[in-house]
């Protein structure tokens, strides 16, 4: 019985090591704040989705068409709104260098 | 000297059951701490306890596995002063068995089940531990969850209950001595706990107010793979019940392959609609919905295995506990209910369906299917359960309940897998959709006229099912050639989205598997008869004589088996030995069907040796299920186009790093 408690002690002061780790490392760290994104950071990633989505729709449409799928028409009709949107989220992220500085500078 | 032997022997049992104690309680600590810690620093924005929290959930995965560890140790020892190891096992039964006793019992089951949470949950955390907003509430979710298994094992059903050992164990139940049951549990609950993962992020994005797309992006794989586990799994069952239970079929809507279909439906669902989030930016609170389902489903179907509240051919693991996951499963409910509603504002999407004909909408139409028919499952499921409280007594439905819900739901969704992909996204046109229609529409009535030809009309489930899966299996076909006309190589389309051409190839072994079931159940021919050595019988074109019996014995049982010689047009073609294994420790009897696979017709020649009596008679019954190994071959099929979908794109990886983590080279996804 004796081994075991040893056995268990043993394994206990290695999990207690292990998940006190971080206070370990950094007993008086300067910032113990979890970085959150600011406002400008959050947009920049709504328009960053919304990039994704209108450049993945227009190559869906793009092979939709080439498969047939969407017809000569459709596609013409469906291309200039989609084109539209893809480069209005681009234009959007043009000045995405203010958010990264911003989460820099939050995470510090 | 031989008593100091064993003296040694005894200290090491204790030494051993007291580490395994030790180990769960360490588990249960640290998980408490990851639930309690986690949450305090999630919500104060406090760093190094979030990481704190992290570790003590991997830490967890060490703690639970050395007492995993010495379950197994204390198995193969045939170590009867563990109560678990001489309630499930004894001397006779061969290693692998005895090992497979691990999820065998309800103590062992819950063990599996915190072994894979704990480890599933470090392997998270680890991935996406740079996301540390959303990884801090995730992980206080997880802890959560491994709380509840850690409580049951530390202080309700623990597998290190000690007495005194007994000669010999009680042994295993004669069903689960099977090979099957070495894989099937474990691909069950591999599944059922990776459900946690998606729900765990799902509700981390709510609670940490990110609702944007990283959740998803982090479980997708997750979620696929537990699908995939899920699915496999109870194909393996399917297997098992096929081989061992020895009524010659494979699936008969028992509740507890009920549970494990119903969360297997709602993440089929999950992972169609989580598609229309990542390319239209709709459906989030349906994909929140989808998968709180899901992992409550999960916890149901863990419940109802364990709990033996329904009657079930599971009912080897009746047991005390049910109450507690009631308990845990309202807490998980009201929790994610009462999550997504106060979040909805931040749910809401930008985007409506443009048109009712489109990609989208057909996702929509199957999800709607597919959420019915897992909710007329449940219902079915807990119709007893409802009576019973109610009213004071039990009534089931039965199988026709079940089927007549299958050809409403189950029919149309086969031939939605069809029309899907044949639809472009936001809006067809009725020229655009005539076009990519004919050749699909002309394959199934072609296959229906000749089916109803050769006079294989006679089951209008069996036929629309076939007439479907042509239509289906000539879109998936069209889908591949037009891509590879378009791209210029097979290779290069299905590199360039993995996911969708996976998804294909799961289709085509949906596909398999609807034409083995509609094949071996529509056009099944069932006979039994009582034979005398020498006399034969006629089944669907095959002759079954009966020559004799003999009997052989394994370690663990006694058998009687036939010998019966299978005939085709005048020609020998296979002798077949159905017997009944006697399994004395037990006490118990199981069947051994014998199975001639047929290559002509891809079914089987099915034979179970029902009674043998005293004159020597043996009571024959030959099931005839033409078709019925494409239901096996599809779990092929189907594993390969899930790690096609789940394959990892450089690509796609570096531009979701650059999305989430910009400046990084390399994604955590």
């Amino acid at each position: 019985m004796a081994y075991a408690l040893v056995l268990g002690a043993v394994l206990a002061v290695l999990v207690v090591l292990f998940v006190a780790r971080p206070f370990l490392r950094e007993p008086a760290p300067a910032d113990d704040r979890l970085d959150e994104p600011g406002a400008l950071e959050k947009r920049r990633l709504v328009l960053v989705e919304e990039r994704d989505r209108a450049l993945d729709a227009l190559k869906e449409l793009e092979f939709d068409h080439r498969t047939g799928k969407v017809s000569d028409d459709d596609y013409r009709e469906q291309l200039g709104p989609l084109r539209r949107r893809a480069a209005e989220t681009l234009r959007a992220l043009e000045p995405r260098a203010e958010g990264r500085q911003e989460r820099v500078s939050s995470s510090r | 000297m031989p008593f100091e032997v064993r003296a040694g022997e005894d200290e090491v049992q204790h030494l051993v059951a007291a580490l395994g104690r030790v180990a769960l309680l360490l588990s249960f600590g640290l998980v408490v701490y990851a639930l309690v810690g986690g949450s305090f620093a999630a919500y104060r924005r406090r760093r190094r306890l979030a990481l704190s929290a992290q570790n003590a959930l991997i830490a967890a995965f060490g703690t639970t596995l050395v007492a995993a560890a010495v379950l197994l140790i204390a198995l193969a020892r045939h170590d009867f002063s563990f109560v678990y190891v001489a309630q499930h096992t004894s001397r006779s039964l061969p290693l692998g068995y005895t090992l497979s006793a691990f999820w065998g019992g309800q103590e062992g089951s819950l063990l599996l089940w915190l072994v894979v949470l704990s480890g599933y949950a470090a392997l998270a955390v680890w991935l996406n531990r740079r996301s540390r907003e959303l990884i801090a509430w995730v992980v206080p979710v997880l802890g959560g969850v491994a709380t509840f298994f850690a409580f049951m094992l530390c202080f309700v059903s623990s597998p290190f209950d000690k007495a005194p050992a007994p000669a010999d164990g009680a042994g295993m139940v004669a069903s689960l001595q099977n090979p099957y049951m070495l894989a099937h549990p474990p691909l069950l609950y591999l599944g059922y706990v990776g459900l946690t993962i998606p729900f765990a992020f799902g509700m981390g994005a709510l609670l940490s107010r990110r609702t944007d797309e990283r959740w998803i992006v982090a479980t997708r794989r997750w979620t696929l793979a537990a699908w995939t586990f899920l699915g496999v799994g109870q194909l393996i069952g399917a297997h098992w019940a096929y081989v061992e239970i020895g009524w010659g079929g494979y699936y008969a809507w028992d509740p507890v392959e009920n549970a494990a279909l119903m969360p297997w439906l709602v993440a089929t669902a999950f992972l169609h609609s989580v598609m229309i989030q990542e390319k239209r930016g709709m459906l989030k609170v349906w994909n929140m919905v989808l998968v709180a389902l899901a992992f409550n489903l999960s916890i149901l179907g863990t419940f109802l295995t364990r709990s033996g509240v329904v009657n079930s051919i599971h009912s080897f693991s009746q047991s005390s506990i049910g109450g507690w996951f009631l308990g845990f499963i309202v807490i998980c409910v009201v929790f994610s209910v009462g999550l997504i509603y106060i979040r909805l504002p931040l749910l809401r999407a930008r985007t409506k369906l443009e048109s009712l004909v489109s990609r989208e909408a057909t996702f929509l139409y199957n999800n709607l299917l597919l959420v019915a028919l897992a909710l007329t499952i449940l219902w079915g499921v807990m119709f007893p359960l409802l009576t019973q409280a109610v009213r004071g007594e039990t009534r089931s439905v039965s199988k026709p309940y079940y089927d007549f819900f299958l050809h409403s739901f189950g029919l149309p969704l086969l031939l939605l897998m069809g029309i899907g992909p044949l639809v472009a996204w936001r809006r067809a046109s009725l020229r655009a959709l005539g076009k990519t229609f004919v050749i699909p529409a002309v394959a199934a009535v072609v296959t229906g006229v000749a089916l109803i030809a050769v006079g294989l009309g006679t089951s209008t489930p069996g036929l629309l099912a076939y007439t479907f899966s042509a239509f289906v299996f000539a879109s998936i076909v069209l889908e591949f050639v037009r891509g590879t006309r378009a791209t210029g190589s097979l290779t290069r389309l299905v590199s360039r989205n993995r996911r969708r051409y996976g998804g294909y190839v799961v289709h085509a072994s949906i596909l398999l598997l609807a034409i083995g079931i509609a094949g071996s159940s529509a056009y099944q021919t069932i006979r039994e008869k009582g034979l005398k050595p020498g006399q034969s019988m006629q089944v669907a074109g095959y002759t079954l004589t009966y020559r004799s019996l003999f009997n052989t014995q394994q370690s663990n049982s006694q058998t009687t088996s036939a010998i019966v010689d299978v005939y085709r047009g005048g020609s020998h073609i296979s002798t077949l030995h159905p017997g009944k294994s006697f399994f004395p420790v037990e006490g118990d009897f199981g069947n051994d069907v014998a199975i001639y696979h047929d290559p002509r017709n891809l079914g089987d020649v099915f034979t179970i040796a029902d009674e043998f009596d005293k004159n020597g008679t043996l009571f024959l019954k030959v099931l005839v299920k033409p078709l019925v190994n494409l239901v096996w071959a599809a779990g092929f099929l189907f594993v390969f186009g899930s790690l096609v979908a789940m394959w990892p794109d450089a690509v796609e990886q570096r531009r979701l790093a650059e999305r989430y983590e910009p400046g990084t080279a390399a994604a955590r996804v």
